[in-house]
C-alpha cells in the first residue's frame, strides 16, 4: 500500500488513545481548588496576623511559592502532578515547581550556568510575557491620560 | 561475501557468530515481566555517579563488560566497538568506551541503534574489516527526560500515547568465527519514512510507516511469509504504533500477528504506568540482549527478524515545527542445529 | 469563619484549572504556552476592569491560579502609573508580582542546593 499523508493521519487519529478528559478535567479541578482554597485560608492567616490587604496577598504569593517549592524538593509535587495536570500546573505553586525543577535538575552542570542559567527554562517566558503585558498596559494608560505624578 | 537480494536486502554469506550478549537494566524494568531474563538490574538508577548521563555510560559499560566476559574475551580482543545512545554526541556511549583502549564508532539510530549496529557490524566482520567488535546501545530515563521532554521534578503530565524511555542497555559480540550456533543472516537499512507526524509524544505513530516499509521490504526480498520466522520483533513501536504496523500490513494482505512482538510493549506491565510502553535504544537492545537470544539459545526461537525502530527528531526540530520521521533497520538472526 | 469564601475559592480556582485542562488535552498547546496565556490573560482582564470582581469574589480562587499573577501585574502597574507616571509603567509591574517572583528565585537556588532529582518509576 502507497501510504499518504492524510490517511495515515485519520488513521493514526483513530488507533491513538485520547486523554481520558472528563477524569482530567475532575482532577484539576479538585486538585486545583484545594490548592486555592489552601491559598485562602493562608491569605486569611496573614490577614488574622494583622497584614494589610495588599502586604498579606503578596505574604499568600511567597507563601505559596514556599510550599510548591517545598513539595518539589520532596519529590512529592511530581507525583501529584501526574493525576492533577493542569491542577497543580495553573496555581502559583506550579510556577515555584517550574523553576525550582529545573534548578535542582542542572546543578550537575554548576551552580551559575546550571542552577543560575537554568531556573528560568520553563518560567521564563511567563515572565518576559507578563512583565511586557504589563509594561504595554502602564504605556497605554500613560497615553490615555491616567498618569499622575511625572 | 556480502550478497544482494531482491531490493534491499544483504545476505552475509560467512553468517557472522553472535559469540555473546548482555543486559543490565534499571530498577523499574527490573521489575517489569522481563525482570528475570536480564544479567545485571541495579537497585539505584544512579548507579552511584554524579550525574544521570554517567549513570547511563555505567550501565552501558556494565552491559559491555558483561557481554565480553561471556565471550571469553579479554579487553583488547575487539576490533571496534560500534556503541550509541539517545543523548547529545552520543554522551553516554562515548563515556562508556573512554577507557576501552579500543577504535570506536558512535552510533546515532535513536531506538534503532542496537540494530544499526549489528547491521553496521555484521558487514564490517563479513567484509574482513573486523574479526570481532562489539555493538552496544543504552538509553536512560533520567538522562532522556532532561534533555527531551522537563527535568525530573517538574510536575507535568504525560499523554496516554506516551512512551516512557527505558533505563536499559545491551550489548553483543560479534565475530568471524566461533562455536556458537547463532548467526547473523541478513541485514537489511531502513530509509526514513515520513508521513507528518509532529506529535513527539506519539513516537509509534512516527516509526510505525518505517518498520512497515522494512518489513514489507524485507519479506519481498526474501520471497518469505512471516510464519517462516519465529518471531519478528520490532524495536519500541510500543503498543499504539505496534496496532498500525499491524493494520498497515493487513491492508497488503500480510498477517504479522502470529509471529510478532513488540520490545517496547514487552519490557513493561500495563500496571508500571508507562503509558504506550517502552522506548530509547536500551529498550530493545536490552530486549533482544536479554529474553530474546537467551530463548535463541535455548531453542525457542529459531529464526528472528531483529527490526529496530527509531524516531528521527530532536528538540531542536520538533521546537522548529519539523515533522517526526521514522528509521527502521532489521537483521536476521537464525540458530543453526549443526 | 466565612465557609463560604472557602468554597468560592474552590471552586473558582477549580474552575479555571479544568478549563486549562481542557485546552491541554484538546489542543496539543505545551504547558509552557498555557502558563503564558494565562498571564497575559489575566494583565488584559485587569486592563478592562474584568478581574477585580473575580478577586473580590473569589479570593484565592482567582489570585492563586497564573490569571492571579497577572492581575498582579496590571494593577502594580495602574497604580504606579497614577503614582509616577511613565517610569511606573515600567517599574509598577514588577513591583506588583515582585513577592513571588523573588521567593520562586530565592527557594529555586535554595532548594537545588539541598535536594537532588530522583528517578521516577
Amino acid at each position: 500500500m502507497k501510504l499518504d499523508k492524510q490517511s495515515y493521519q485519520r488513521l493514526l487519529e483513530q488507533k491513538s488513545p485520547p486523554s481520558p478528559l472528563p477524569l482530567d478535567c475532575l482532577k484539576a479541578f479538585l486538585f486545583g481548588g484545594a490548592i486555592c482554597t489552601v491559598g485562602e485560608a493562608v491569605s486569611n492567616f496573614w490577614q488574622w496576623r494583622g497584614l494589610e490587604t495588599t502586604d498579606a496577598a503578596a505574604a499568600t504569593s511567597i507563601t505559596m511559592v514556599f510550599l510548591g517549592a517545598l513539595l518539589t524538593c520532596l519529590h512529592l509535587y511530581e507525583k501529584l502532578a501526574k493525576h492533577a495536570g493542569a491542577g497543580t500546573i495553573v496555581p502559583i505553586t506550579g510556577f515555584a515547581n517550574s523553576i525550582v525543577s529545573p534548578a535542582m535538575e542542572f546543578k550537575s552542570e554548576g551552580l551559575v550556568l546550571g542552577v543560575g542559567a537554568k531556573l528560568f527554562v520553563i518560567a521564563g517566558p511567563v515572565l518576559a510575557y507578563g512583565i511586557s503585558a504589563s509594561v504595554i498596559y502602564g504605556l497605554v494608560l500613560m497615553l490615555l491620560g491616567g498618569g499622575g505624578g511625572a | 561475501m556480502i550478497e544482494h537480494i531482491g531490493q534491499r536486502t544483504l545476505y552475509l554469506t560467512g553468517r557472522p557468530y553472535l559469540l555473546s550478549h548482555a543486559s543490565a537494566v534499571g530498577k523499574k524494568e527490573g521489575e517489569g515481566p522481563l525482570g528475570a531474563y536480564f544479567d545485571f538490574v541495579t537497585e539505584d538508577d544512579r548507579m552511584k555517579q554524579k550525574s544521570w548521563e554517567l549513570a547511563e555510560s555505567a550501565l552501558q559499560k556494565t552491559a559491555i563488560h558483561l557481554a565480553i566476559q561471556k565471550a571469553g574475551l579479554h579487553k583488547g580482543d575487539l576490533d571496534v566497538i560500534l556503541a550509541g545512545d539517545l543523548l547529545n554526541q552520543c554522551t553516554g556511549s562515548f563515556l562508556a568506551s573512554v577507557d576501552s583502549d579500543t577504535p570506536y564508532l558512535g552510533q546515532y539510530g535513536a531506538c534503532s541503534t542496537m540494530a544499526q549496529g549489528l547491521a553496521l557490524g555484521g558487514c564490517l566482520v563479513e567484509g574482513g574489516a573486523a574479526r570481532r567488535l562489539l555493538a552496544a546501545a543504552s538509553s536512560h530515563f533520567c538522562s532522556a527526560e532532561r534533555q527531551y521532554r522537563f527535568p525530573l521534578a517538574y510536575g507535568g503530565q504525560r499523554t496516554p500515547t506516551a512512551q516512557w524511555t527505558a533505563t536499559a542497555a545491551g550489548a553483543a559480540v560479534l565475530g568471524a568465527h566461533g562455536t556458537g550456533r547463532i548467526r547473523l543472516t541478513h541485514v537489511l537499512f531502513g530509509k526514513m519514512v515520513e508521513l507528518g507526524v509532529k506529535d513527539a509524544n506519539n513516537m509509534g505513530a512516527a516509526m510505525a510507516p518505517a518498520a512497515y516499509d522494512t518489513i514489507s521490504a524485507l519479506l519481498s526480498d526474501l520471497g518469505a511469509q512471516p510464519t517462516d520466522f519465529d518471531c519478528i520483533v520490532t524495536g519500541d513501536l510500543g503498543h499504539v504504533g505496534a496496532d498500525l504496523l499491524l493494520t498497515l500490513l493487513r491492508t497488503d494482505g500480510i498477517d504479522l500477528s502470529p509471529v510478532y512482538s513488540d520490545c517496547g510493549s514487552l519490557l513493561f506491565g500495563d500496571e508500571q504506568d508507562a503509558h504506550a510502553g517502552g522506548s530509547g535504544c536500551g529498550c530493545s537492545a536490552a530486549v533482544l540482549c536479554g529474553p530474546l537470544l537467551r530463548d535463541m539459545q535455548a531453542g525457542k526461537i529459531r529464526r528472528l527478524v531483529f527490526a529496530g525502530t527509531g524516531a528521527m527528531m530532536s528538540p531542536t526540530s520538533v521546537q522548529q515545527g519539523q515533522p517526526i520521521a521514522g528509521i527502521c533497520h532489521a537483521v536476521v538472526i537464525e540458530r543453526s542445529d549443526a | 469563619m466565612n465557609w463560604m469564601e472557602y468554597f468560592n475559592a474552590f471552586w473558582v480556582g477549580g474552575a479555571i484549572c479544568a478549563i486549562c485542562q481542557i485546552f491541554i488535552d484538546k489542543t496539543k498547546l505545551t504547558p509552557a504556552r498555557i502558563l503564558v496565556s494565562l498571564v497575559v490573560l489575566g494583565v488584559a482582564l485587569q486592563a478592562f476592569g474584568l478581574y477585580q470582581p473575580v478577586v473580590d469574589y473569589a479570593g484565592a480562587g482567582a489570585t492563586v491560579p497564573l490569571l492571579g499573577f497577572g492581575y498582579s501585574l496590571a494593577k502594580g502597574v495602574a497604580k504606579a502609573v497614577a503614582e509616577s507616571g511613565l517610569l511606573g509603567a515600567f517599574t509598577g509591574g514588577v513591583t506588583g508580582a515582585a513577592g513571588g517572583i523573588a521567593a520562586a528565585i530565592v527557594f529555586g537556588c535554595l532548594f537545588a542546593l539541598i535536594a537532588r532529582p530522583k528517578s521516577r518509576s
